[in-house]
């Protein structure tokens, strides 16, 4: 890790202030940032950190809308007893990500920025119709994730919060990379008053992406067997040590089975 | 004896300061003015050095050297050896290639170094290590082994046209190729052995002081054999002579062989802090472990095994490439030549054999000696190929293995070993009980219906450990004798310290190695301590790996005790007025048998030390040395099953069961030696299922992290049924044979003859990822 500055902000407005400064980077949980920081690919001048501010915290449930703010940890996603209820289905997957350190510091503004590729959530707010807050303005998820680590955010822009209206039957099944346990392919399926919608990660050689074969197949019988004999195409897939382009393509029809299965369950 | 004895389930006394964090490691260690070092290294697999400029990191904050090779070479340090000569069949000596501590004109692999920054802080030698400015001609590189052979591949050394190292043989080719003409049916295999990435939890690392008032070194390092660091060191390198230079390994997270080796940066390290006066530490990060640490396996052979008509092997012919890296390692040219092919006969009886083997040099990390070092690859061709065989045959395969078994002992392979006990059927008869054999096929029915494909394989190993007679493998080539010392001090007091040339870095010696010696005298397991790892403490050892240290280091310490049994029998001979013949020692006691006559086992240590009434012409003291020269190999065997389901929609392998039944001889603390086999069946696993070296075409590591290298993790393993069932080892005083290896050796063809069981087919590559699994899958329904 190269030298740093460090600053703790004490709220967004203070943060957004502090960001402006040098070659500045916003910390949350750390487990990207700082990996990437000690093996020297990343060497911002200073760090902002927005794990302590209290605005950023913490998972609202009001009727049928939920909003998880920035700062939120995965632990504390996938243990809320509110969107347990509301949504189990994003609970849930909150609880596959990395390992308990990882969970226990590792936030979804955090996840949601940084846009890996094989990351669970950009899946669940895609599929969700999710609304990314910033301090700055409110963007869809369809239009927040544009490519391979790259998002909608300006530079210095803060993630605050995001919020979602809670689907009738929603789920996420995630095929693990066997060294990284990251997603080899996740699939997030909700059904919800403007139908189905499925989102992909980890396979889409442009990021997450919504697969436009399973959601028609779901959309006339929400049902494991409507996917029978449907084919995703591998075309526009990644391939990589892990899995082949068609290794990814067959993930996602089985995966997806096993998601609609498990939201009728 | 007792409940701290031989055969009792002592827990660990060194656990506790591993557990609570107060295990003591090289990166512990602080010396007055100690300074931090980085090494600077390459980026390409294969290029030429034109230029070094430091000018620039010279200048950095906190810099207070920037060392190159040329310097290194002006002051005389050697180039890194390789320890075993192997001739190739024309009667040539193999093409060393030289291997400079640091590289002056020339790198060969990423990861190669070239330069040592040191400064105040590993921050600053990082950043400064950075600034270092080098001109490189970038030249083709290659990594696989088999392109590496062919005309007009890149030449990785001058010395060695076509990168062949030597192209050695071992057994009899006219009666081996007589043996498959005349065969009733031949089985023919191509079989890749992965490359693997040790991966020991502590990092290598270095500490090397130079006394100048003194005119001494101190090297603390990572090293499973301080003495043979020592002596390389002095002998080959230049340092310093043994007498001036002291080497320390303290405790070390682990080696797996990787360990072993001398590398550049310790003897980088020892010369740096004289050049700069200051003491310099090294400590690895888990890239530079990956990059530069030595890797293990990596074998592409052909086999053919030849059947009678009542199936009974005739002959087995062995074709093998072995890649070797950028650099011959310490001991790389002994893995897959000595320690490899002369375990070729495995549990059977075949009749003649012929092993041909060629080394290569590649543009990667070098490739030495990881658990099992050989013997894991002799295993996994005769295994994998006894399972085809008997799926060929249309026989069980635990029938055809029975009927080959070798049943009777001494017996004498046509690959060099002669197997001194043994009893493979009991093993294998353990094994299928314990795995309910017999009552797979239902199994698989049922796992069928719920869509799932499930398969049984197994693997009847040998190896040869407790390495090793030192005269035989001198004249095979080997330039260290293989024995091992011990020095038992008895103090005044009567509490004992042992002191060992075996060296612990995981393997629980501090509490078996003492309960040998409370055993002996019945003394508390607390006052017996066992001190290794130092140079200065003890005189000289071979060291731990080749699971020798039960057999070969624990056999030394059995014979210092006899000496200073028998000197302590004649103090309390001469106290009780008694004939050394009666006396006894037992429970802490030292007694005359039959009668109630008897001395505390302090007091003869007292007497020994106050000499105030000792036998007529004794020396007084009780402190005994012995050196012990193994008189053959020791062949630890056993048989392995492992049962899989198979998910054919994702690939995905599920172990459902692993039974384990071994034959390690004699067993000193059973727990102890159930972590070893836990331990090591993990890792063979590891390798059949999970982890896997992969260099693209330009050289790079692709596999440089845990985010792309998988190492196994406890939800990827199943519990493990292991049993023993053992036979004395006849070769060794006290009749171990060895356990640290088999695990590693035993389970790799276990786990594929299972996965190739359940899918129906021939082979699979290792590891047999969930993708892989699934193009397997996919070819299948294709045909
Ligand atoms: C061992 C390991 C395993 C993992 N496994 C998984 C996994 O299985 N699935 C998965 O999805 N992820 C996984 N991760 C990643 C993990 O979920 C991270 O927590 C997450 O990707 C980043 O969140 P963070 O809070 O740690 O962000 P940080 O590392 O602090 O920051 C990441 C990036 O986001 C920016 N940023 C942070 N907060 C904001 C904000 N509020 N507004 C704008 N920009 C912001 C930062 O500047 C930085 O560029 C793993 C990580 C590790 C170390």
């Amino acid at each position: 890790m190269y030298s740093v500055n460090y600053h703790r902000a004490a709220s967004v407005a203070d943060a957004a202030k502090l960001v402006k400064s040098g070659d500045a980077k916003l910390l949350s949980g750390g487990m990207t940032l700082i990996p990437a920081m000690k093996t020297r690919l990343a060497a911002p001048s200073d760090l902002v950190d927005l794990s302590r501010i209290k605005e950023l915290q913490g998972v609202k449930v009001s009727g049928k809308t939920v909003t998880i703010g920035a700062a939120t940890t995965h632990y504390d996603v996938a243990n809320d007893e509110k969107l347990k209820k509301a949504c189990p289905a994003l609970a849930h997957l909150a609880s596959l990500i990395g390992d308990p350190a990882v969970r226990h510091k590792g936030t979804i503004g955090g996840s949601v920025a940084n846009n890996d590729p094989a990351a669970d959530y950009p899946a669940a707010l895609l599929a969700l119709g999710a609304t990314i807050i910033t301090n700055k303005r409110e963007i869809a998820a369809a239009k927040f994730f544009t490519g391979l680590f790259e998002t909608a955010l300006k530079d210095g822009e803060i993630i605050i919060a995001v919020s979602f209206t809670a689907p009738a039957k929603a789920a996420y099944e995630k095929f693990r990379n066997p060294a990284s346990r990251y997603a080899i392919v996740g699939v997030f399926v909700a059904k919800g008053k403007d139908g189905v919608s499925v989102a992909v990660t980890g396979a889409g050689d442009d990021g997450v992406f919504r697969s436009k074969e399973i959601e028609a197949a779901l959309a006339k019988n929400f049902a494991a067997s409507a996917l029978d004999g449907v084919k995703v195409p591998a075309k526009t897939l990644m391939t990589d040590l892990h899995a082949s382009a068609e290794y990814r393509a067959n993930l996602i029809a089985v995966m997806a089975k096993r998601a609609v299965a498990a939201a009728n369950a | 004896m007792g409940i701290e004895g031989i055969g009792a389930r002592v827990v660990r006394k060194e656990d506790k300061r591993f557990i609570t964090g107060a295990g003591r490691y090289v990166d512990d260690m602080v010396v007055p003015g100690m300074k931090h070092a980085a090494f600077v290294r390459s980026p390409h697999a294969h290029a030429q050095i034109k230029k070094i400029d430091v000018k620039k990191a010279q200048a950095m904050p906190g810099v207070i050297g920037v060392l190159t090779g040329k310097e290194l070479k002006a002051d005389g340090i050697g180039n890194l050896i390789c320890g075993w000569m192997i001739h190739s069949k024309d009667g040539s000596p193999m093409k060393m290639g030289g291997w400079s501590p640091l590289a002056v004109d020339k790198v060969r692999y990423v990861g190669d170094a070239i330069a040592i920054v040191v400064a105040e802080t590993k921050g600053q030698a990082r950043d400064a290590a950075e600034a270092v400015e080098i001109t490189y001609k970038e030249l083709k590189a290659v990594v696989d082994a088999t392109k590496a052979l062919q005309k007009g591949a890149p030449q990785v050394h001058a010395e060695a046209d076509d990168n062949l190292i030597f192209d050695w043989e071992i057994g009899d080719a006219k009666t081996t190729d007589a043996a498959i003409k005349a065969a009733a049916h031949v089985t023919r295999m191509k079989i890749v052995n992965n490359r693997l990435v040790p991966n020991a939890m502590e990092p290598r690392a270095a500490l090397g002081h130079y006394d100048k008032a003194e005119d001494h070194f101190t090297c603390w390092t990572t090293s499973q054999n301080p003495h043979v660091a020592r002596l390389v060191m002095s002998a080959f390198y230049n340092v310093a002579p043994e007498n001036k230079l002291r080497v320390i390994a303290p405790d070390v997270g682990g080696g797996f062989g990787s360990k072993i080796y001398i590398y550049p940066e310790e003897i980088v390290c020892l010369w740096a802090s004289k050049k700069t006066g200051v003491p310099v530490k090294w400590v690895a990060d888990r890239t530079e472990s990956f990059l530069t640490d030595a890797h293990g396996r990596d074998h592409v052979s052909t086999v053919e095994m030849a059947f009678d008509k009542n199936n009974k092997i005739t002959g087995f012919k062995v074709d093998t490439i072995a890649n070797l890296g950028a650099y011959m390692s310490l001991f790389s040219s002994c893995v897959p030549t000595y320690l490899y092919a002369t375990l070729l006969s495995g549990q059977y009886n075949i009749p003649t054999i012929h092993a041909n083997v060629r080394t290569v040099y590649t543009n990667t990390a070098p490739v030495d000696a990881y658990r099992g070092a050989g013997r894991p690859e002799a295993t996994y061709l005769l295994e994998r190929t006894m399972e085809t065989a008997a799926r060929e045959l249309g026989v069980s395969p635990a029938e055809l293995r029975r009927t080959n078994f070798i049943t009777s002992f001494p017996h004498q392979t046509p690959v060099i070993m002669n197997y001194d006990a043994g009893d493979y059927g009991a093993s294998l008869d353990a094994a299928t009980k314990a795995s309910d054999y017999a009552g797979f096929a239902k199994r698989k029915a049922a796992a069928a219906k719920q869509g799932k494909l499930r398969g049984i394989g197994m693997s009847c190993y040998i190896e040869a450990c407790g390495i090793a007679p030192s005269a035989a493998v001198g004249s095979l080539g080997a330039g260290v004798g293989l024995w091992e010392s011990a020095e038992v001090r008895v103090n005044a007091v009567g509490t004992i310290e042992v002191l060992t040339g075996s060296h612990s870095h995981g393997q629980g010696h501090e509490t078996t190695f003492a309960q040998l010696v409370t055993q002996r005298f019945g003394v508390p397991l607390d006052s017996v301590s066992i001190v290794h790892g130092d140079t200065d403490k003890v005189q000289m050892g071979m060291g731990t790996y080749g699971s020798r240290s039960g057999a070969v280091g624990m056999s030394a310490i059995a014979k210092a005790l006899d000496k200073v049994e028998a000197k302590a029998k004649k103090i309390a001979a001469h106290l009780l007025e008694a004939d050394e013949g009666d006396i006894v020692i037992e429970n802490g006691e030292v007694k005359v048998a039959g009668t109630d006559k008897s001395l505390p086992w302090f007091q003869v240590a007292l007497a020994a030390y106050t000499a105030h009434n000792l036998p007529a012409g004794m020396e007084p003291g009780l402190k005994e040395t012995a050196f012990y020269d193994p008189a053959n190999f020791t062949f630890p065997a056993g048989c392995y099953i492992c049962e899989v389901e198979i998910d054919p929609e994702t690939g995905t392998t599920d172990i459902v069961q692993f039974v384990a039944a071994d034959d390690f001889g004699n067993i000193i603390n059973p727990m102890i030696v159930e972590g070893q086999v836990h331990g090591g069946i993990a890792q063979g696993i590891g390798q059949a299922l999970l982890e896997g070296a992969h260099y693209d075409a330009s050289g790079q590591l692709l596999t440089a992290s845990y985010m792309d290298y998988t190492m196994p993790r406890a939800d990827d393993l199943p519990s493990f049924k292991v049993s023993t069932s053992n036979t004395p080892c006849p070769s060794n005083p006290l009749g171990i044979k060895g356990c640290g290896e088999a695990g590693a050796i035993g389970s790799p063809p276990a786990v594929i003859n299972a996965i190739t069981d359940a899918l129906g087919i021939t082979d699979i590559a290792m590891p047999a990822s969930p993708s892989t699994v699934w193009a397997a899958i996919r070819a299948t329904k294709k045909h």
